[in-house]
């Protein structure tokens, strides 16, 4: 008896430890990647648009309506319609788990088998494979997701300056909070340069606009936790914030804040279509950018096996129209700091600054190593 | 203070999914079966409550279908193992992945039929599972939040659990359904049908099950759909029936201390103990495998395991 309860036991303990792991997604490129020349010559030959097939890899099911893989198709639909593609020439491999070896390989290797061009990968845990599949099949373009791997000719990364919006989304949360407490839903903690990177740009926005107001930052430990989501947020409310934002996947801390008479900054999608009541804007990616220019350059030739980090001014990275909930004269600040980033005049991120960390501590920070900072914002707590 | 209060209240919200899967699995394994499926009864009566609270928007017809989903979905483990004597883990762990993929499938197919891409619940029925407000009540200080501000799911929860308590420790039945799970044949020898007994028990837990499920769809993410929207409750509901000792009135205090666990994280403030999101996620399991020690080392060795558990009944074989 007793060996069969441990069992039960064990059982119980590994598949909530794999729920925990089995979202465990996209991180940040550790090393900021090159910039993307259009103009090199092309590294493959031509490929002529009747004969394409693009493969894409989704963790999840792009119909679910939000977040992640629903946003990552949304730009491959983009890009099919942009480009006129038949539907027949896209292929789907979704809920494929990025924690599991096989599941992955058989994804990517049907995709080869189904004859597909190029292959894109949306989730962090397929890069090492991604990176093997490139080396066993030459001539077929891999191009993945959020990592930090590349070979400079069939296997590139992609990602982009989402701290451009996310600055921009701290105007508007400070410009309304009124309790000058705002919660931040977090996936992952401050190791996760990711994450913190855009807690930090959050937060400076905030600053900007409302010196006075702090930042509440709460950890859920998983990219994808409906329950810990939601409790985070309702925790944060608790604490007196009044706006709440997050980076992690569901709407959970916007439809919180929606109950409680509050507001909130989405992520993601706009998820305004989840939290009507109390979204103010979201922080939104617009992946067809990326996946139109790519898949021209197959249908061209120009392929240069560059990696690609898209921004505001790509139109990469997006801000959702700010809503009427937000206080007066936010859409005409929030204007005028993104003209000056469209412009290039000026940047989150820029050159060599040093900052204030919330323990007093000064950090010195290159622009292109942003992404690897792991110590918060002075404006920040960890609550 | 005041925290501390919302915290309460917070860990009593966390802690109702949990108490709903623990008393259905008591039910079950109270006649001897181990019923791994509670993730799966757990989803598919998420997704039936949500989806027909959807269609009709009322919160009782959502209840109903939620707890007849479940029974369906224990039918099915029933079948295979008490008429059939298939496995009982593989069973249930077979119901489990079954119950998640079909709740995801059914959502994903209504979401394709949706304009916006989001599956959310009407006005009319939030209103009604939303926290209750007695006029008085509510309002007493401290009190008033502690006892009086929940879902009415929360109330529901509680009394399933006392009722299921006062079976099994005041009534006949509730002795001669024990019976069953400890001695099959005995209790066989007695008179009580053991199979009728032992069908209805699993039924009913898992209609249990079925309701937990729908808290989870509707009260943890707000009435918006999203897959795997259990997310592995279920399976903490198996590991509490055996911290609360297969005790419907100890799986209450059970879950509560499991719901804090669950919330402790998001409310422990970082200036009086700072430590990593993971260890709190672990701590629940930590203290289940800490009872198991205690009270296996125990002279009084008062665990009340149903002596049968997991083992199948074949009267033949007597």
């Amino acid at each position: 008896m007793k060996r069969f309860l441990s069992a039960v036991l064990a059982g119980a303990m590994s598949l909530t430890l794999m729920a925990g792991c089995g979202a465990g997604g996209e991180q940040k490129p550790e090393e900021t990647n090159k910039e993307n020349n259009a103009a090199a010559e092309g590294l493959f030959p031509a490929v002529a648009k009747e004969d394409l097939k693009v493969g894409v890899v989704h963790i999840t099911d792009p119909a679910e309506g939000a977040g992640y893989t629903y946003t990552h198709d949304l730009g491959i639909q983009g890009m099919q319609k942009k480009l006129g593609l038949d539907d027949s020439q896209i292929i789907r491999k979704n809920n494929v788990d990025d924690s599991k070896a096989t599941a992955i390989r058989t994804a990517l290797e049907e995709c080869v088998e189904e004859g597909c061009q190029i292959i894109f990968a949306t989730s962090w845990g397929y890069m090492d494979y991604v990176e093997e599949m490139a080396e066993e099949y030459p001539d077929v373009l891999f191009a993945h997701g959020t990592g930090y791997k590349s070979n400079g000719k069939n296997f590139i990364n992609y990602f982009g300056k989402i701290n451009q919006a996310r600055y921009l989304s701290g105007i508007a949360a400070g410009m309304k909070t009124k309790s000058n407490k705002i919660g931040y839903v977090a996936a992952q903690n401050n190791e996760n340069g990711e994450v913190t990177s855009g807690v930090n740009a959050f937060a400076m926005g905030v600053e900007s606009v409302n010196p006075d107001a702090e930042v509440y930052v709460k950890v859920t430990g998983a990219w994808f936790a409906p329950e810990g989501e939601g409790q985070a947020a309702k925790s944060l409310l608790d604490l007196g914030c009044d706006v709440i934002t997050q980076h992690c996947d569901t709407a959970n801390p916007a439809i919180e804040a929606e109950k409680a008479g509050v507001y909130a900054v989405g992520y993601n999608s706009d998820m305004a279509e989840k939290a009507p009541g109390s979204t103010l804007t979201s922080v939104m990616w617009d992946w067809s950018v990326f996946y139109t220019k790519a898949v021209e350059d197959v249908i061209n030739g120009t392929w240069t096996g560059k990696n690609y980090f898209g921004s505001m001014q790509d139109g990469l990275v997006k801000l959702a129209p700010i809503s009427d909930l937000a206080a007066e004269g936010t859409a005409d600040k929030i204007k005028e700091v993104q003209d000056k980033i469209m412009s290039g005049e000026w940047d989150i991120f820029d050159g060599v600054t040093e900052y204030e960390d919330n323990e007093g501590q000064k950090h010195t920070l290159k622009a292109e190593e942003y992404g690897t900072c792991n110590w918060y914002y002075k404006n920040v707590k960890l609550a | 203070m005041d925290l501390f209060i919302k915290f309460l209240v917070a860990a009593v919200a966390a802690s109702i999914p949990l108490l709903f899967g623990t008393v259905g699995e008591i039910l079950c394994e109270k006649v001897g079966h181990l019923n791994l499926g509670v993730e799966g009864m757990m989803s598919i009566g998420a997704c039936a409550g949500f989806m027909v609270g959807m269609q009709t928007d009322s919160f009782v017809l959502a209840l109903l279908a939620a707890f007849a989903a479940g029974v369906v979905a224990a039918l099915i483990y029933a079948v295979l193992t008490v008429t059939f004597l298939a496995d009982q883990n593989v069973s249930g762990l077979t119901l489990t992945i079954f119950g998640i993929g079909l709740a995801n499938f059914v959502g994903i197919y209504m979401l394709g039929h949706t304009e916006n891409g989001t599956l959310k619940l009407p006005e009319g029925i939030t209103a009604q599972m939303r926290e209750i407000h007695i006029a008085g009540l509510s309002d007493i200080p401290v009190a008033g939040d502690l006892l009086f501000s929940y879902s009415p799911f929360v109330y529901l929860g509680i009394v399933l659990a006392v009722c299921a308590g006062l079976f099994f420790k005041k009534t006949k039945l509730g002795l001669n359904v024990q019976a069953i799970g400890h001695n099959p044949a005995a209790a066989d020898a007695a008179g009580i049908n053991v199979t009728r007994w032992k069908y209805l028990m699993i039924l009913i837990g898992g209609g249990i099950c079925g309701i937990g499920g729908a808290y989870c769809a509707m009260i943890i993410n707000s009435g918006v759909w999203i897959s795997n929207n259990v997310g592995g409750l279920g399976w903490i509901a198996v590991a509490l029936v055996i911290f609360a000792k297969w005790n419907p009135w100890i799986a209450i205090g059970g879950s509560f201390v499991f719901g804090a666990l669950r919330v402790l994280k998001y409310y422990m403030p970082p200036s009086i103990i700072k430590l990593p999101t993971a260890f709190y996620d672990m701590l629940p399991f930590l203290i289940t495998a800490i009872i198991l020690i205690l009270s296996s080392i125990s002279k009084k060795r008062d665990l009340n395991i149903p002596g049968s558990l997991g083992v199948n009944y074949f009267r033949e074989e007597r």
